[in-house]
């Protein structure tokens, strides 16, 4: 088996983790729960297999191609997918609360399912440009800060459904809401995701600037994705100033957590698609 | 809150301490930053009215969006900005300062009872044989605890990550800490680039903005340029010039290679690889062999030039491609008679030096190789405030950790004597995080318990 037919189960496996979680919400039974959170872990173990396997095959080709499985649209978007996953089953290890997995996985499944339809998935001897240290660095903590904000942004939705509610019921909710976790929690989740994705994320920066200073001579020239790093940076900073502000607390804080999704999102695909500049290595 | 506080330079100092301003600054940055991702920035005016009409250009012109990451209104933002975060600072500092100065060294009741993690004990042990035994302990599980007598009572108290609360302090400061860099590198620095033929030198090289050149006051010579490629493809795998530094007729670096990545710097001035591209005529290196003597010449002659062969014969050079269907480099080359007549052309193959001879005729051509001469492209850079820079990135990097991973926590141990007995009172706090405290906290006291109850 090589590692394109490996990512292709493991999206299969993201896909059952899904309908498990999503069945989860449906049935509450811990059973259900269980599988979700086991299919999650084997899917998030065999893709870890997989990215190994695909870095072990290009050194096996002709020419000194080898080089980290982080170097293109389709690397990312797979290594996006496992970071989200894992952050996913790290945060569940403390919190317990599978109902968040309906809400996270769904990414996880979508980028790999994109990738693996649609993404040129050769493997591709790098420009002169990426050949750097740097580009591991960088690749890694820019993703695990994306996949940190990527389970920010599940759950703030989670949270802007359930307090929605909570405002026009009187009593205690039921139904799916019922198991989701309270909002107290839900907004704790928010808030300590984004702990983890901030520092990250400036890391990413910081060693993205370290590296255009090193290649280009110059470690920040406003172009459109290092414009749009710092606009990620500002609405989770903004997010992070909220938490102390009387009025921004709550759904104000939510929807910061979700447009700062969508801005990484935009960051770290319209950026390309959309935009033109230095950084258009499709990553 | 503050309705006392109705003066105009407090209400002007609150404006800028307020973190509603720092979010208003936040998000006002973020939205206006987005124009300078939509419109391409530092072009010609003709791009920007080709693209978007002369009237609109026009009106980009007077809200300077065709540079507006330098514009007075963005810089005015960012200065905004700054004074935000050094007044909020300047606010709030000195009273995390007091942490610092004035621990919290002994607790009063109110600590003791309203603590989210409090215990109690009470023995009939002395507090004067306790109290080293708890001091010990809390050593052990915790960290070591200052012993202060107050009322007769005895007051451990212990401290740990008390760095976390400037956390906060030291990102805001490492902001100001890149600004100061970047305002560095724009004053006494610049950006340029210059284009170096192989074989020659420069000693000036051209800024990005502005034509005037820059004197480098030594000067940098091209030895080599090479292109490698990944097998059997033309996509280029390195690209490297081989470069000297001469200052006063001595050379200070002799044939250093730079590559992408790997950049060279002399005196605070650095030279990026960063492109190349061929200039001036190629030249070819050609062996004939006269068939009916077998004498043999080499000649360099450039594309199209006609070459004297003996008796009377010329050739030139029609034609070249570095990739001839699967034979590798190709040139086309024909043969004029001493009469002036132009023989039919004929395709020489450089991997093939044999194949000419087997075509006749008065002689036989072999290609020996083919030189462009190429430029290599290199950005050069000097800039005096990029360790600022690099110091306030780490700064930034340090302080958001331990902002957001580590937390202040604080343990204070009462023991006072009360007819006949001794009380201890327990309470511990932590300024972040308090689920993972409040688990903690539960094992001190466990530890606490068993060293009150195994007396020594």
């Amino acid at each position: 088996m090589d590692s394109g037919q490996l990512f292709n189960l493991v999206t299969l496996g993201y896909f059952i983790a899904m309908v498990l979680f999503i069945a989860y919400l449906a049935t509450r039974s811990d059973k259900i729960a269980l599988v979700a959170r086991l299919v999650s872990a084997v899917g998030v173990a065999a893709q870890t297999l997989a990215i190994g396997m695909r870095w072990y095959e290009s050194y096996q080709m002709p020419g000194g191609v080898g080089h980290a499985p982080l170097s293109n649209l389709y690397e990312s978007v797979v290594f996006f997918a496992w970071s989200i996953v894992l952050l996913y089953l790290l945060i569940d290890l403390k919190y317990r609360q599978p109902s968040i997995g309906a809400f996270v996985i769904p990414f996880a499944f979508l980028g790999m399912t994109w990738a693996q339809l649609t993404l040129n998935s050769a493997i591709e001897p790098l420009v002169p440009a990426l050949q750097s240290n740097w580009l591991t660095y960088h690749v890694i903590s820019c993703f695990l800060g994306y996949a940190a904000f990527a389970v920010a942004c599940g759950v703030s939705i989670m949270y802007l459904i359930k307090i929605g509610k909570e405002d026009k019921a009187d009593g205690p909710i039921g139904g799916i809401l019922g198991i989701f976790p309270s909002v107290r929690t839900l907004d704790e989740i928010n808030y300590n995701a984004i702990m983890i994705g901030f520092p990250l994320l400036t890391i990413g920066i910081v060693t993205g600037a370290a590296w255009a200073n090193y290649a280009w001579g110059t470690y920040w020239s406003w172009d459109p994705k290092e414009t749009w790093s710092l606009i990620v940076w500002f609405v989770y900073a903004a997010f992070l100033h909220a938490r102390f502000t009387r009025g921004w607390v709550g759904r104000r804080a939510a929807w910061l957590s979700i447009i700062g999704f969508a801005a990484t999102i935009f960051c770290y695909l319209g950026v390309n698609l959309v935009l033109s500049g230095l950084h258009s290595y499709g990553g | 809150m503050n309705a006392k506080k109705t003066s105009a330079p407090d209400r002007i100092w609150d404006f800028f301490c307020s973190l509603k301003l720092t979010i208003f600054n936040l998000l006002i940055l973020s939205i206006t930053s987005i124009i300078g991702t939509v419109i391409q920035q530092d072009k010609a005016p003709e791009e920007y009215i080709q693209e978007y009409g002369r009237a609109n250009y026009e009106l980009f012109q007077k809200l300077q969006f065709t540079d507006m990451y330098h514009s007075w209104w963005f810089v005015t933002l960012l200065g905004l900005f700054s004074v935000n975060l050094i007044c909020c600072s300047i606010k709030n500092f000195p009273r995390v300062w007091k942490f610092v100065v004035e621990p919290m060294l002994v607790a009063g009741d109110g600590t003791f009872k309203n603590s989210a993690n409090k215990a109690e004990f009470t023995t009939k042990e002395s507090a004067k044989t306790l109290t080293p035994r708890l001091t010990k302990t809390l050593s052990s599980i915790f960290t070591k605890p200052t012993l202060t007598e107050a009322d007769g009572k005895q007051n451990l108290f212990a401290q740990k990550g008390i760095y976390s609360r400037f956390g906060a302090y030291m990102t805001h400061l490492s902001i100001l800490v890149i600004m100061l860099g970047a305002i560095i590198g724009t004053v006494w620095g610049y950006k340029a680039y210059v284009n170096i033929v192989e074989g020659t030198e420069i000693t000036q090289v051209w800024p990005r903005s502005g034509n005037q050149p820059i004197d480098l006051g030594f000067s940098v010579r091209c030895d080599k340029f090479e292109v490698e490629y990944y097998q059997g493809t033309q996509r280029p795998k390195e690209f490297r010039s081989l470069l000297t530094v001469t200052e006063n007729g001595k050379v200070m670096i002799d044939k250093q290679k730079i590559i992408v990545n790997r950049p060279l710097s002399y005196k605070g001035i650095t030279f990026y690889q960063s492109s190349y591209g061929p200039t001036g005529t190629g030249s070819f290196e050609i062996e004939v062999t006269v068939n009916k003597t077998g004498e043999k010449l080499t000649v360099s002659p450039t594309k199209g030039q006609k070459v004297a062969l003996p008796n009377g014969f010329y050739f030139s050079v029609d034609d070249f491609t570095p990739s001839y269907e699967s034979f590798g480099p190709a040139a086309k080359l024909h043969v004029d008679s001493p009469e002036g007549t132009h023989r039919t052309p004929f395709v020489i193959l450089q991997n093939h030096p044999q194949f000419d001879a087997r075509r006749g005729g008065d002689f036989s051509f072999a290609l020996k190789g083919f030189k462009q001469p190429q430029y290599t492209g290199l950005q050069v850079a000097k800039d005096p405030g990029v360790w600022t820079v690099w110091f306030g990135c780490f700064l930034m990097i340090f302080g958001s950790m331990s902002a957001f991973f580590f937390s202040h926590r604080r343990i204070w141990i009462r023991i006072s004597e009360e007819n006949g007995k001794t009380i201890v009172q327990m309470a511990a706090s932590a300024h972040r995080n308090q689920p993972a405290f409040a688990d903690k906290f539960a094992e001190f006291k466990t530890q606490i318990a068993a060293t009150i109850e195994n007396k020594a």
